[in-house]
């Protein structure tokens, strides 16, 4: 086995890592309020009772 | 008041994020508004789950407007111990609550939210709805072709670049390997194609996707061949990229406008539940489950759902919602009342004649349903063509090889399908229209989608409706006539008229504008008549034409001072302010036609702004739908311009209908876009601009033509290599988007738009 096929697998599951967290990020609804998150952010979190 | 409530529960954080925190007018809501609410029917249409000790509500919250906003409705577990969280989506604005229903109840969430300015907007609709399902198909599909597609370029370039034959094993591992990969592009990213171009033969049409998706498919059965033989390594990046491009294209272009709504019909403008009145008391019924002979308790600025008759009280009903008649009608005992009016006075109760289906607004609607036959787009037709020139150089081609090389047929005509994917065309159609719906959306024009510039190129007569569109409502012009008031009687006249909150009061008020206004005794509003009082020991009265026994064909109040008459204002609409040079603008390349539902009061002035334009006046809802159609049965194409429900009808009809809104968070009726009112002196621009649009993408289509003639030059004699298509495909489409790009900024700048 070449040393080509070892890097090709791992090249591939890297960016497969990268695909899932991007389908995960769409799945969980990231996209669909990209105001909320970046405003929500800034807010001071106090304490809940 | 709202400060008092933010402050006691140490939110005052709110006033610091924002420079204008809170929306300043607010509706005084009545007490037992959202009684309804405590109704279990009614509830558990209402929210989305419920265990034994949570339940969870979304919210639609038009008020929703700053970071200031999000902070305080995230915190308003502090308002209420009760909610659980709260989460709101901003540019949906919905707030989406979970609350322990044992600690509080649906009804306490509604009022707390009103109590701080956001009054929760329930409606028919939110009974009725189907969930609608998004599509977040269509991003993971691009993503997933993305990846395949780079991995498939990378592994591609052994190929392209020569392997030495000592590493024979390694090409075909990188060929097997690119064959997976393709795999879920063929089979999963590439479906919204074959699906379009399936619906499209079905209806014995061909569309733009039944090429594309021949295309696909031969690519990928050719390049399966290849490698399954080991004769080559296939076209698997080419055949993974178009599809990355034009999924990247169509996301683009189906980029919606969450915050707005295209297609309201009467069940978003009604209320859930009314109140019913049974032996004396006040029920609270949902509006489906309404019956005639009901009998309903209709409250200050609540709506009339459903045609009655008054059995109770006066009303003074607002029809502007309906007619576009901007004055409210006053109405007394015995007299018809239709659904869609607001009553603006006191409480009136109503017996119910018709159903809420079957009263005259709803059947604005329902009468005109299937009459959606919009013309196709232009790419569409062109690519019927498409397809046929496409085919008959692959018979030509093929027939041709099959008399001189036998071998030859299948490569060479293969390749012409590989080469010949309407795919530029389907790309420079989709990036340039994605491209001019953000620029006229960052100019607060709100096509509905692509198909809308198209319609818009095509448009030669525009209808303006005049009440609310061409006029400013929040804006009266006045002028007096009679007697001429010292300026003792206009301090007493305004003082009078600033006790009232009725618009015309108001603007008498805000005309006379005086500062030191003496007191008023004895003030008495009579709804539907007018106002009176002692200032300074005179009587003074203001009332409607009726009380000077008048009757007079525009809007005025009649001044009284010690039951005489003295004098009368009067008031007309007033223009915006661009109205006139916009009509002119207009009048050069288009009918215009303007159709009013108000009386004629205005029509000579109108008509000295628009010289030979159509002027006509007293136009109910279905005679604006019915001038939309003749003019249509003349052959035009009709732009409709109309701001509220009274021209639903008529914006449904027309080619194009934008619905006007004074603020994009209002209501509009449906439609096919939706312009913000201060926009709308740019409308010429706009429309230059669509036609721009066309233009651009013919050109690029042009573009997309060479190359694909170049392809066919190789194609045609069966010597298309995979290394020529990998060249030619990504940088003809690179080419398309930057072109598109470049050309829509350009036109858009060149044409001066304010953003």
């Amino acid at each position: 086995m070449s040393v080509i096929i070892i890097l090709l697998l791992v090249s591939i599951s890297v960016a497969g890592l990268f695909l899932a967290a991007f389908i995960w990020s769409v799945k969980s609804g990231q996209y669909e309020d990209d105001y909320s998150p970046s405003s929500r952010i800034l807010f001071e979190e106090e304490n809940r009772k | 008041m709202v400060y008092e409530i933010i402050n006691s529960s140490g939110l005052c954080n709110y006033y610091n994020l924002n420079e204008t925190p809170g929306v300043a007018q607010r509706v005084e809501v009545r007490k037992d508004k959202f009684a309804y609410l405590e109704n279990k029917n009614i509830r558990d249409q209402i929210i989305q789950f419920k265990n034994d000790r949570q339940t969870r509500v979304s919210f639609f919250l038009p008020q929703i407007h700053c970071s200031s906003c999000l902070y305080l409705l995230e915190n308003i577990h502090r308002l209420d111990a009760g909610i659980i969280s709260c989460r709101i989506n901003f540019p949906a604005k919905k707030a989406e609550i979970v609350f322990d229903h044992s600690r509080t109840s649906l009804r306490n969430i509604a009022e707390t939210l009103t109590s701080i300015g956001y009054e929760p907007y329930i409606s028919l609709k939110d009974i009725n709805r189907s969930k609608p399902a998004i599509n977040k198909n269509l991003l993971v599909q691009l993503g997933v072709a993305g990846f395949c597609f780079s991995n498939i370029m990378l592994m591609s370039f052994p190929e392209y670049l020569g392997v030495d034959e000592t590493e024979e094993s390694i090409r075909g591992i990188f060929r097997w390997a690119n064959f997976f990969l393709s795999l879920p592009v063929f089979f999963y990213s590439a479906w919204p194609f074959y699906e379009s171009s399936w619906k499209s033969l079905k209806h014995r049409f061909l569309n733009i996707d039944a090429p594309v998706a021949l295309a696909i498919i031969i690519t990928f059965i050719r390049s399966v061949w290849e490698v399954f033989s080991g004769e080559g390594g296939g076209y698997f990046d080419s055949m993974t990229g178009i599809v990355f491009f034009m999924l990247a294209g169509r996301v683009l272009q189906d980029k919606t406008h969450k915050q707005l709504s295209f297609d309201r019909d009467f069940t978003s403008y009604f209320p859930v539940a009314v109140s019913v009145m049974k032996n004396g008391e006040e029920n609270p019924i949902m509006l489906p489950e309404v019956k005639v002979n009901d009998t309903l308790l209709i409250h200050s600025q609540e709506l009339v759902p459903a045609d009655g008759i008054i059995v109770k009280g006066r009303a003074l009903i607002d029809y502007s919602f309906v007619t576009g008649e901007s004055l409210p009608e006053a109405k007394g005992i015995g007299e018809l009342v239709y659904a869609g009016g607001k009553q603006v006075g006191g409480p009136i109760e109503v017996m119910v004649i018709k159903e809420v289906n079957n009263s005259y607004l709803t059947s604005l609607w329902n009468g005109q349903d299937d009459q959606e036959e919009k013309t196709r787009s232009f790419v569409h037709r062109v690519s019927k063509y498409f397809t046929l020139v496409v085919f008959t150089i692959a018979l030509i081609t093929g027939l041709y090889w099959w008399q001189h090389d036998v071998a030859k047929v299948w490569p060479a005509v293969t390749a012409i399908f590989i080469i010949a994917c309407p795919c530029a065309l389907l790309l420079s159609n989709s990036f340039t229209n994605g491209h001019i719906l953000r620029i006229l959306s960052r100019n607060k024009l709100f096509l509905k989608n692509a198909q809308v510039i198209e319609d818009i190129t095509g448009v030669n007569h525009i209808v303006f409706d005049k009440t609310g569109t061409l006029t400013n409502p929040s804006e009266q012009e006045i002028s007096y006539e009679g007697a001429p008031l010292t300026a003792m009687q206009k301090r007493q006249v305004a003082a009078l008229a600033s006790c009232s909150v009725h618009p015309l009061s108001r603007a008498i008020a805000g005309w006379l504008n005086i500062t030191d206004k003496p007191a008023v005794q004895g003030f008495k509003e009579i709804t539907g008549t007018g106002i009176e009082g002692f200032v300074e020991d005179n009587w003074i009265k203001i009332g409607a034409a009726t009380d000077a026994g008048k009757a007079d064909s525009s809007a005025t109040a009649y001044v009284f001072f010690e039951n005489r008459v003295t004098g009368k204002f009067i008031f007309c609409n007033r223009y915006r302010h661009f109205v006139p040079s916009l009509l002119k603008e207009l009048g050069k390349r288009f009918k215009i036609s303007v159709i009013s539902g108000d009386n004629e009061a205005e029509k000579a002035n109108l008509e000295k702004m628009l010289s030979g334009a159509t002027v006509l006046f007293h136009q109910k809802p279905a005679d604006k739908l019915k001038y939309i159609e003749k003019l249509q049965s003349r052959g035009d194409k009709v732009m409709m311009i109309g701001d509220g429900l009274n021209d639903a009808g008529a914006l449904k009809q027309s080619n194009t209908g934008i619905a006007v809104s004074e603020n994009t968070n209002t209501f509009t009726p449906a439609s096919d876009a939706i312009i913000d009112a201060d926009q709308l002196r740019w409308l010429p621009r706009f429309i230059r601009l669509c036609h721009i649009n066309k233009r651009i993408i013919i050109a690029s289509f042009i573009y997309s033509i060479v190359y694909n003639v170049v392809g066919l030059y190789f194609a045609v004699q069966g010597t298309l290599s995979p290394l020529i298509a990998a060249i030619l495909m990504p940088s003809s489409s690179i080419g398309i988007v930057l072109l598109t790009y470049a050309a829509s900024n350009w036109s858009a700048r060149r044409l001066k738009l304010p953003d």
